[in-house]
């Protein structure tokens, strides 16, 4: 048994589970624990109550409408990954998935898990940040939500209160054809990322950019817009000149080190990613208007 | 020491149930309190694989739970893939075939994380076979004779869809 000895609980309601965090000095959450059980099994995080989501079946919900997705925070990373109905509405996340650890840390792992974790260089926060997604939170004074932007604050830290569960997670939907991309550098397929880029752009009929987001993870402490890159594209003809001067802009600012790759080769990456991330959405995004609606 | 939990559960399609501590991980459970040892143990952080067990059929990390948490679930380890007679599954006898059990530690994960993709996926490709096995660190760098094995499997199970 590696992990200090905690108590357990097993709410089977979100109310409950937001009961019993109030009621408890150092609780945890526990989603798919796939982040923190390694934590508690390397006695980085030693909680002295341990409050299990997974009961809580209200929480694991996939609701795909016209203008947004709605998903539960318990929502495993599976569900998603081999929704149909997901897939076509944003293959992006699709793609982002492929990337977050492996088939059996996916089967258990949630959205909420990983948003709430807030690891830096972790896949779904950067996809929900280009999406522009809207975090629903609980806690004893009620219901509140923010977007993603504004949750994620820093390194492994969210604006969640002490006392607050996050419950689901919301995303406007793009309408009309767009591309999209999301690209990774990795040691190996479900490593963590080194650095890892996602695009969502749409075209008009003339290949100008009317529409952009590039959001960015690895790189620095926490997930990050690339606003700069997205101003230099939008109102532009979309070509590899322009592709290659915006993505330069990508690597500007600061970035982390560490034993995987100094500050320069991650500001690298982050040009070479965003420039590939680009590239591909703009192609799917051409492809997406000359095909039949 | 916390209150003991209660774990009930199957295994192999055979129920038990027993007070455990409640941050017994599932791998530790299995091993020690059901004397199920062929689920390894290897890294007990996630990364290696070799504790992989099918939880309600679906691949999971046996050391990344708590056993608790198994309660009224259905778990499958790799004591529960050979035929009721004994012998070897198709699978297991690919491994031995294509040299594909090298030292043996990481075996019990690969077999039970292939046993989910060959049953999900019968016409899954070798680079889904690897991206598959990428969760599943084998130390002997014998990854060869092991996607061989679960080739083999494939072409068996469905080769109508090899022909595609």
């Amino acid at each position: 048994m590696k992990p200090a000895p905690f108590a357990y609980h097993a709410p089977s309601s979100l109310a409950a589970a937001v009961d019993l965090l109030a009621q408890n000095e150092n609780a945890k959450i526990l989603a798919g624990g796939q982040s923190l059980v390694p934590m508690m099994n390397f006695r980085l995080a030693m909680p002295d109550h341990l409050i299990d989501l997974n009961p809580v079946t209200e929480l694991d919900r996939l609701t795909v409408r016209t203008d947004s997705i709605e998903i539960g925070a318990m929502t495993r990373q599976r569900r998603m990954e081999f929704s149909n109905e997901l897939r076509q509405a944003c293959p992006i996340i699709g793609e982002a998935l492929q990337h977050v650890g492996h088939r059996q840390t996916r089967n258990r792992g949630t959205i909420g898990g990983s948003l709430a974790h807030a690891d830096p260089s972790a896949e779904l926060p950067t996809v929900v940040l280009a999406l522009d997604g809207v975090i629903e939170i609980r806690g004893p004074r009620g219901t509140r939500s923010m977007p993603m932007a504004e949750f994620a604050l820093g390194f492994m830290t969210t604006a969640l209160e002490p006392d607050e569960i996050m419950s689901a997670v919301t995303l406007p939907r793009w309408q009309g054809p767009h591309g999209y991309a999301f690209v990774e550098f990795a040691r190996r397929l479900g490593d963590f990322a080194v650095a890892a880029a996602a695009v969502m752009m749409a075209l008009d009929a003339k290949g100008t950019v009317t529409r952009v987001a590039v959001a960015l993870a690895g790189v620095g402490p926490v997930q990050s817009r690339l606003t700069a890159v997205e101003e230099a594209l939008r109102g532009h003809r979309i070509e590899p000149a322009l592709i290659d001067s915006a993505a330069a802009l990508a690597a500007e600012g600061d970035a982390n080190e560490d034993i995987h790759a100094s500050a320069d080769y991650r500001r690298h990456l982050a040009q070479v990613l965003t420039a590939r991330g680009l590239a591909t959405a703009a192609r799917r995004a051409q492809t997406q208007m000359k095909a039949p609606a | 020491m916390t209150a003991p939990a209660t774990v009930a559960l199957t295994v192999n399609d055979r129920p038990y149930e027993k007070q455990v501590d409640p941050r017994t991980t599932l791998a530790d459970f299995l091993r020690q309190h059901l004397g199920l040892t062929g689920t390894h143990v290897g890294c007990e952080h996630g990364a290696c694989g070799a504790c992989t067990v099918l939880l309600d059929g679906q691949s999971v990390r046996a050391c990344l739970m708590f056993a608790v948490q198994a309660s009224g679930h259905a778990v499958t380890t790799v004591e529960g893939l050979a035929n009721p007679d004994g012998s070897l599954s198709p699978l297991q006898s690919a491994f031995r075939e294509h040299h594909g059990l090298q030292c043996g530690f990481c075996t019990p994960g690969m077999l039970m994380t292939l046993a989910e993709l060959l049953r999900d996926n019968p016409a899954a490709t070798e680079a889904e076979v690897r991206d598959t096995l990428s969760g599943n660190l084998c130390r002997c760098t014998g990854y060869a004779g092991i996607v061989a094995a679960a080739l083999d499997v494939l072409a068996r199970l469905a080769p109508e869809a090899k022909d595609r």
